[in-house]
């Protein structure tokens, strides 16, 4: 465990030969081990999922998964029968034996692309296996799927060097914990020996603790943002939905439940089929995400790097990027207001930074994240749609970004939060919406909610369809 | 609070950039000059100014379509259909003077236009599109002017004769005045901002709530019209507006949009690094014609001078970013 930047994917990456070490030694199995290359470990046995994707979208599945060793014929041809059938099974070890091995990998959705390169790694044979953040983007059936893989693993005699930073995770799965911090390793601990603060102030290095936080019923306040039988298939049906002034309304559900592709269509990045929006009460028409800021609406998307920033730009560029007109006149942008503005900004949202000119992809994630939700504030967007803004980002980033989305809605902001962290939406938020096929299922409030009530809830209304289905068989 | 000075770290490493070509530039006359004693001379310049402004128009145009992560194949045909417009105006119909220069941008403008609208609405790379457009345009100034070189008898021939006093040419004026213009919208307009920030991340721009179609059909359709006035140009230079003009000039533009340092993946460029491109090309030529170096050899010398910039600026990034890591690691510390 550590936070971001503590060195556990760099160590991750010199034991699979993908980072050279200037110095020490690595002993496996009772072996010096000095990979060169990713085969090379791999060879030696030990074998890695890492933290980014690693497929190749535009082959098939079976291909991304025999990448390493596809197998064929005498004369080097491809064999596709087999490669179809090994892939198959590899495909039900991590119960995804409904996909067709020849979809091409870009069909699947962020999740079932994890699990396809978790499913590779286990088609290879090896006697260290080593899972870096492997839950960032799976839902909670997908992450027992892989723990059940990995006790399979582990009562084969494979063992796991499980890197994370999601406490229950490592509470659950591990029999060990080491905390890494700096690129040293502070501790280890037996799990069943350690407790939760311990772990959290020592990957920390200082104290952290949630601030608390008391939702208020806002049930009176105005509605800012109404949904309405919004449908836009397949992923969004029948879709209703009341968010209030200066409140904070989650949304919980499993990807592919249609809680990203809901944002999506209220902000006009896919524009709804039918349904309609009302914003203040009247009915607007958005078809493109231009129509949703000119109506005060701002989204902040699930992938910041490739959906939400200009990397090698400049933070005063990506900053001011949707409100080029209140910093220019006649055309001509105002530098020094835009400067002025942005570097305000980022002190009020204690972005670490050195200076405003600074391209972004040299912040840390959870900086880089700030830098999108200012480019709203300077927007002065009433009704902000944020897509998992916590994702990849450590614990004292999360408290800072929580602190601030607090603020605005205080300030009476709307904001509407779609999250995979049950306990960043409960922290959070003032009511939650259960999210399942396309549509609200359940609404949550302070009240009733718990995190089995709410995991439930996006869970029954997913099987309903099966056990309907069962009797007809 | 405090005045912000953080403009200035942007200003300067700028100015530092375009005095890198400056140097290289510079760098290059004084090899001329030390190799030919003939080189360092008023002519040389003078005709230098002369033979520069339609590449440095051409190539200002294809900077900013290539910031936009796009590329214009077609800018020589245009360049051609320019003249060829405007000879057959002038010559074939008799239609006055002004008219024909109007005419001549116009048909430019258009074919640029065209590019960017097929190019944008029906999702079909700018590669393909312009490519095709580079056979169209060069067949319709064939079909204008029969394929014929037609003569003018010395009109618009004033634009390319040295001014008195100064040796340079209104065309290099205009060239000059324009690559300002352009490196000044590039920079300072939410115009220039746009193209730059399409050019990095149009995913990124469009949940920005921008439209991104516009600007990507504009730059186009102004390569397209900057061709045009390269087309009329040429045609003052050579007094003649010759079917055939611009033949692979478009390489020659990505030549020195890439010498100066502006990324083929768009994002990033400087016009006026390009016009540096174009000096440092023409200078190359122009000297090694001096030397008496043959075609061939100028030619393998030039293309050598491409990669090797392009290598050079590749490599002078990688150094950037690993510097850059170091500091950051250090204050991270």
């Amino acid at each position: 465990m550590g936070s971001n930047g503590a060195g556990k994917s760099t160590l991750a990456k010199i034991l699979c030969g993908l980072t050279p070490r200037n110095s020490g030694d690595i002993v496996f199995n009772n072996v010096p081990h000095s990979p060169v290359s990713k085969q090379d470990a791999s060879s030696a046995g030990i074998v890695i999922v890492m933290q980014e994707l690693n497929i190749i979208p535009t082959l098939s599945i079976a291909q991304n998964l025999y990448f390493h060793d596809l197998p064929t014929t005498r004369f080097g041809i491809i064999d596709r029968a087999r490669l179809h059938s090994d892939a198959q099974e590899a495909l039900a070890r991590v119960k995804l034996g409904h996909l067709n091995p020849n979809l091409t990998a870009e069909t699947l959705g962020v999740g079932q692309q994890q699990l396809l390169e978790i499913a590779a790694a286990l088609t290879q044979d090896c006697k260290l296996l080593i899972l870096d953040e492997p839950t960032a983007a799976l839902t909670d059936p997908e992450i027992e799927t892989l723990f059940e893989q990995i006790k399979q693993l582990t009562a084969q005699g494979v063992a796991i060097l499980y890197v994370s930073h999601r406490m229950e995770e490592i509470r659950r799965i591990s029999d060990r914990v080491t905390v890494m911090r700096d690129g040293r390793r502070i501790s280890t601990y037996d799990t069943k020996d350690v407790d939760q603060k311990t772990l959290v102030r020592e990957m920390a290095g200082k104290e952290i603790w949630s601030t608390s936080h008391t939702p208020s019923d806002l049930s009176e306040a105005p509605v800012t943002l109404e949904v309405r039988k919004l449908a836009n298939p397949p992923l969004v049906q029948d879709l209703s939905l009341k968010l209030r002034k200066g409140e904070i309304l989650g949304i919980a559900g499993l990807v592919g439940s249609g809680r990203t592709e809901c944002l999506q269509t209220i902000f006009g990045a896919t524009p709804a089929d039918s349904g309609e929006i009302l914003v203040n009460g009247s009915s607007v028409s958005i078809k493109h995400p231009s129509d949703a800021v000119r109506l005060g609406i701002g989204m902040i998307p699930e992938d910041r790097k490739s959906e939400g920033l200009l990397l090698s730009q400049s933070i005063r560029a990506n900053a001011t990027l949707a409100s080029h007109d209140t910093f220019s006149s006649l055309g001509l942008i105002d530098q020094t207001k835009e400067t002025l503005e942005t570097q305000s900004a980022c002190g009020g949202f204690s972005v670490k930074h050195d200076h405003s000119e600074q391209a972004v992809q040299e912040l840390s994630g959870g900086n880089q994240q700030k830098i999108v939700l200012i480019r709203w504030i300077l927007r002065d967007s009433e009704i902000l749609l944020l897509d998992e803004p916590t994702r990849g980002v450590d614990v004292a980033a999360k408290e800072s970004i929580y602190t601030s989305l607090r603020e605005l809605a205080a300030k009476g902001k709307s904001i509407l939060i779609v999250s995979s962290e049950l306990l960043e939406l409960m922290t959070l938020c003032d009511r939650i919406l259960a999210f399942s096929g396309g549509q609200v299922v359940q609404e949550f409030t302070p009240d009733n909610w718990s995190q089995e009530a709410i995991t439930e809830a996006a869970f029954k209304a997913y099987l309903e369809p099966t056990i309907d289905k069962a009797p007809n068989k | 609070m405090k005045k912000p000075t953080q403009n200035s770290p942007f200003a300067l490493s700028s100015l530092k950039e375009y005095a890198s070509m400056l140097a290289i530039w510079i760098g290059l006359i004084i090899l001329f000059s030390l190799l030919s004693d003939r080189f360092f001379s008023a002519a040389t310049f003078s005709s230098l100014a002369n033979q520069i402004p339609a590449l440095t128009l051409v190539a200002a145009g294809m900077t900013l379509v290539i910031i936009t992560a796009g590329i214009d194949l077609s800018v020589g045909s245009i360049l051609g259909l320019a003249g060829s417009v405007f000879g057959i105006s002038l010559l074939g119909w008799g239609l006055p003077l002004p008219l024909a220069v109007i005419l001549a941008l116009v048909a430019g403008s258009l074919a640029g236009w065209v590019n960017g609208w097929i190019s944008v609405s029906w999702r079909v790379p700018s590669f393909i599109v312009t490519l095709g457009m580079l056979e169209i345009a060069r067949g319709l100034s064939y079909l204008a002017t029969d394929s014929q070189t037609m003569y003018l008898n010395g009109a618009l021939g004033s634009l390319s004769r040295p001014i008195a006093g100064i040796g340079i040419p209104v065309t290099f004026i205009v060239a000059i005045i324009i690559v300002i213009l352009l490196q000044f919208i590039l920079s300072r307009t939410v115009f220039g901002r746009r193209l730059i920030a399409i050019g990095t991340n149009e995913q990124a721009v469009t949940l920005a709530g921008i439209r991104t179609q516009g600007p990507r059909v504009a730059v186009f359709a102004i390569a397209g019209f900057l061709a045009a006035i390269g087309g009329l140009f040429y045609t003052s230079r050579l007094g003649s507006a010759d079917p055939n003009a611009g033949v692979g000039l478009e390489l020659s533009a990505i030549a020195a949009v890439v010498i100066g340092g502006t990324s083929l993946m768009g994002g990033r460029g400087s016009v006026i690094n390009t016009f540096f491109g174009v000096l440092i090309i023409a200078t190359l030529e122009s000297g090694l014609a001096q030397l008496g170096a043959s075609e061939p050899v100028k030619r393998v010398i030039t293309g050598a001078v491409i990669v090797g910039a392009a290598s050079l600026d590749a490599w002078r990034n990688q150094l950037q970013g690993g510097a850059l890591g170091f500091l950051k690691k250090l204050v991270q510390r």
